[in-house]
């Protein structure tokens, strides 16, 4: 086997200097019976050309995003991702090192994580980010849970603009450490004010949750909701599904959010299937102590030179254990690093500019399918996503759709299968992979299937 | 000869400056279309100030990026023991095969009818994970083995909350993962540590006397975090399973046993698999991971949306919890569908050495691991006696009176071109080391480490403490001041203010 060195003699060799008969000996405190004496039943070993073919095989059953016309979100976004950034993570010394537990020999990945953590604070306008969570729907678990201990309250109210599947990874996280989550679901067509949020706050509620764009693609100011929330000793946290946004939009620092969390794939990581992502995670500078997973800090060497540590460790599960502020054990190094190097790239003008692209994009598709009988764009406002009303059921359409060989959006009933009422909603998402021919692609597949 | 350069640089080691302090007006490594002056519909809210990111070109990018990357040690670059982390070799066409546009390239919301092979993909994995543990169901939603922990212990606790028992208590031996107690506790878990007995196992009259109709169940990783078997693994199942109460299996060091032991056959309940352990997807500096939990017939109507079934002639994903009537999942735990791009990899793996190579990986892991103790054993302390499964635990009492350290020794083992071993983990040894040598490392470079070790042993009982409380010398940075770091954190770059 091409991964494993030892020759029949090493193993010979190497037994005898351990003074064992067998490796099965090795194994002798397993339990009489449980130890097996064959191979279980799979495949055996291949080699790399078969596995290859085997895997394509598999990859040859899709319909990759970019083969056609693209326009799903939701949450996940298809940009470009450039070159570089997928050579740089495929680098050995980043791939595969591990968590940087010696930093004399990794310095590497504490700098970029380092600079990573200053991006993010950046983007979200907060004072200091972390090195990163498992994805956007698990930091917003994450931060009702910090906002929870930060306030000794025991009560999370969402909006009902989050991404019903950040509502369930709160909920699944909240079940079971006696905290409520209020708030109802949302809808395409009524969009909560501050003070219908504000109603729903009291003396233990300790946070409101509201996302910016939000999941129909509405982008609201949450100053006075931020001012409401802090009134009544609440934190406002601000939940993101789209990184670029903040190139185009006022970043949620600039209401006075006291947590900004959320999903980081859309700058340079590929759509994967939803999986690995990388959850991004900031705050005030005031509450970092109460803050979930790893931090990366600058101090000094022996010698005085300036060089980069984990820190506030105290905060983690390997020192606190059943005290510590969160179960995380990993964040999402490789991903991160993607992010990283993405934005490094695109740089001030960069970002702002690939922004003011999606943007240009999506007014473009909107008001292209606008023009369509039997579809009728919703918002008034949006970044690169946008709420459709169809005159058919969504779900449908998107079958349609894609025997056209167009992928079309997301139906609402796809994110809230028990909701009859959003039948006819789909989501649209545009980004500046989209093509004009893409855009015409859909308006024209969507005139077809609505005829 | 030592020196100072002008440039601070030594050599191949370069110092770099953070991007921050590297970027000029002006510059970007991206090339975009020029906007069109679209008439903006942001709500009002469009940004009207500086995100404050540096620009740089792409060749400065480039080159950033790679003197970073050569101040990190990676398996890539060498000998890499951290115990219980399993630093074995990451093969490159796993890579190449997660980059395969029909698989790296899928939206998770498109229609089921346009990822069928992806579809395909997860419940082969699936498949390979059932058969290899004996088990009947599995997750695939966790994102790592901490989750993996979370989602076994939530589905724990449903079973008990479908049975209305109030039970409460999760027994946790002391040798544990930090994370074990801590998600036992973000389950609503009381933690109650159970002590090791002399020879590194659960003392199992200590166990049984915490037993009472409380327990919702044990924790327990096996083989243990001291390395070794837990040889009354059937009877802790059995006595667990009598009071009423659930056996989580931490399977971080399923490695150790894969091919010839099968979980299953243990009594175990639930037990984690970290793909990026066991089934070689890379580290990356600390992720991302995956963590799928398998289940017994007990816990399995509990397990988390989504999941994939069989339907017709193709696969169908889950996504709600009432869709299936037999099921009562405890909930969600990702945004989306698990980590797709690690069950690639895990997948190329496992067909690549097979039934019969991967029982050839545990054993050849467990042969170097016991290979590298008999080398060390006679003069390093050995925690525990025996054989150890695929790591060696040593404790500090061989460095007694030499005033040397095992951190002072982790960092002298660090000039000598290796990464140290993991230190002061299990809490239960005093002065911990934890030595992995995985199945990938040759029998060469297991005989140099230890070489290595011995003669840097030596010279610490020939009185030369000095020498080991300055170590590393030769590394991009000496030791660094983690003390300053935590007093006043300095957590992101900002501009120098005039």
């Amino acid at each position: 086997m091409r991964y494993l060195p030892l020759t029949r003699a090493d193993r010979a060799a190497m037994l005898e200097t351990i003074g064992a008969s067998s490796v099965d000996e090795l194994y002798h405190d397993v339990p009489d019976g449980a130890l097996l004496d064959a191979p279980v039943d799979l495949p055996a070993h291949l080699g790399e050309m078969q596995v290859e073919r085997d895997m394509a095989a598999l990859a040859g059953e899709n319909m990759g995003a970019s083969s056609v016309p693209s326009f799903l979100g939701a949450g996940a976004y298809r940009h470009h991702v450039p070159a570089t950034v997928d050579y740089v993570i495929q680098r050995g010394e980043f791939l595969t090192a591990y968590t940087p537990y010696q930093p004399e020999i990794a310095q590497g990945t504490l700098q970029y994580l380092f600079e990573f953590q200053t991006q993010v604070a950046s983007i979200t306008g907060m004072d200091v980010a972390n090195a990163s969570m498992w994805d956007g729907a698990t930091s917003c678990a994450e931060a009702v849970l910090m906002a929870c201990r930060a306030t000794r309250r025991k009560k999370a109210v969402l909006s009902g603009g989050l991404h019903p599947h950040y509502r369930e990874v709160t909920e699944t996280y909240c079940q079971y450490s006696d905290t409520e989550v209020a708030g109802r679901d949302g809808h395409p067509e009524h969009q909560a004010t501050a003070e219908e949020l504000n109603d729903l706050i009291d003396d233990q509620t300790a946070c409101v949750v509201v996302q910016y764009p939000d999941v129909f693609g509405r982008i609201q100011d949450h100053t006075q909701l931020a001012e409401l929330c802090h009134a009544k000793g609440a934190l406002l946290v601000v939940v993101f599904t789209e990184a670029v946004a903040f190139g185009a939009i006022k970043s949620p620092g600039s209401f006075g959010a006291d947590i900004v969390c959320g999903e980081g794939q859309s700058i340079g990581n590929a759509l994967n299937y939803g999986g690995p992502y990388v959850g991004l995670f900031a705050t005030t500078q005031k509450l970092v102590r109460q803050m979930p997973g790893r931090l990366c800090g600058e101090t000094v060497d022996q010698d005085g030179k300036r060089g980069f540590v984990l820190t506030l460790s105290t905060r983690e599960q390997h020192i606190r254990r059943e005290k510590a502020t969160s179960n995380i054990c990993t964040n999402s190094g490789l991903c991160s690093l993607a992010f990283t190097v993405h934005m490094s790239l695109l740089g001030e003008d960069g970002y702002r500019r690939l922004a003011t692209l999606n943007h240009e994009n999506a007014c473009k598709a909107a008001d292209a399918i606008d023009a369509v009988d039997g579809v009728s764009v919703l918002n008034d406002s949006f970044f690169n996503e946008f709420t459709v009303k169809l005159s058919k059921p969504a779900a449908e359409v998107v079958e349609t759709l894609v025997a056209k060989g167009v992928l079309g959006g997301v139906p609402l009933s796809r994110l809230y299968p028990n909701r009859s009422d959003l039948d006819n909603y789909l989501l649209v998402a545009v980004t500046e992979t989209n093509t004009d021919e893409d855009i015409a692609a859909l308006a024209s597949a969507l005139k077809e299937a609505l005829a | 000869m030592t020196f100072t350069t002008h440039t601070g640089n030594r050599g191949l080691v370069i110092e770099e400056q953070l991007i921050f302090e590297q970027g000029q007006a002006g510059r970007t490594g991206v090339d975009l279309p020029e906007p069109q002056g679209t008439k903006s519909r942001l709500g009002g809210l469009d940004r009207d100030s500086n995100v404050g990111l540096p620009g740089l070109s792409e060749p400065q990018v480039v080159r950033h990026f790679t003197r970073l990357s050569q101040k990190n040690y990676g398996i890539d670059a060498g000998f890499f023991p951290l115990g219980s982390c399993t630093m074995k070799h990451n093969p490159r066409l796993n890579e190449k095969v997660a980059r395969l546009p029909g698989l790296s390239d899928l939206h998770p919301m498109q229609p089921e009818s346009t990822v069928q092979g992806a579809l395909k993909l997860i419940d082969e994995c699936a498949h390979w994970l059932l058969v290899l543990t004996g088990m009947p169901a599995v997750s695939m939603s966790p994102a790592a083995g901490a989750q993996g922990e979370l989602c076994g212990m939530m589905a724990i606790r449903a079973a008990l909350d479908a049975r209305g028992e109030n039970r409460r208590r999760v027994l946790v031996p002391e040798s544990a993962h930090g994370t074990n107690p801590a998600t036992a506790a973000a389950c609503g878990f009381s933690v109650d540590s159970i002590p090791a007995t002399e020879d590194g196992r659960v003392d199992l009259a200590a166990f049984e006397a915490k037993l009472g109709d409380d327990v919702a169940g044990i924790m327990l990783t096996n083989p243990n975090t001291c390395g070794l078997f837990e040889r009354d693994v059937r009877k802790i199942a059995d006595l667990v399973h009598e009071a009423g109460g659930y056996f989580y299996c931490d399977g971080a060091n399923f490695n150790a046993i894969v091919g010839r032991v099968r979980p299953a056959d243990l009594g175990i309940d639930a037990m984690h698999i970290n793909l990026h352990k066991t089934f070689s997807t890379p580290h990356g500096g600390g992720g991302p991971g995956s963590g799928p939990v398998v289940f017994s017939d007990a816990l399995a109507p509990f397990a988390p949306i989504p999941y994939v079934v069989k339907k017709g002639d193709g696969f169908h994903l889950v996504e709600t919890a009432d869709e299936d009537d037999g099921m009562q999942p405890f909930g969600r735990l990702k945004g989306f569908h698990g980590q797709m791009g690690m069950f690639i990899r895990a997948l190329t793996y496992m067909k690549s050495h097979g039934a019969d190579g991967l029982r050839q990986a545990s054993g050849d892991a467990v042969l170097n691991a016991n290979y590298l103790l008999a080398r060390l054993k006679d003069k390093l302390s050995v925690a525990f006696p025996g054989y150890c499964m695929h790591e060696a635990l040593f404790d500090d009492s061989f460095l007694k009176d030499t005033g040397v350290s095992t951190l002072d020794l982790a960092k002298a083992i660090i000039d000598e071109g290796f990464h140290p071993m993991t230190m002061y983990f299990p809490l239960v040894v005093h002065g911990a080391l934890l030595i992995e040598p995985t199945e990938t490392e040759t029998k060469e470079s297991i005989d140099q480490f230890c070489d290595a070790i011995l003669s840097l042993v030596a010279k610490a009982e020939s009185g030369d403490a000095e020498f080991f409380k300055n170590a590393p010398y030769l590394t991009p940075r000496r030791r660094l001041d983690e003390t300053a770091a935590a007093r006043k954190p300095v957590l992101r770059w900002k501009p120098e203010t005039a």
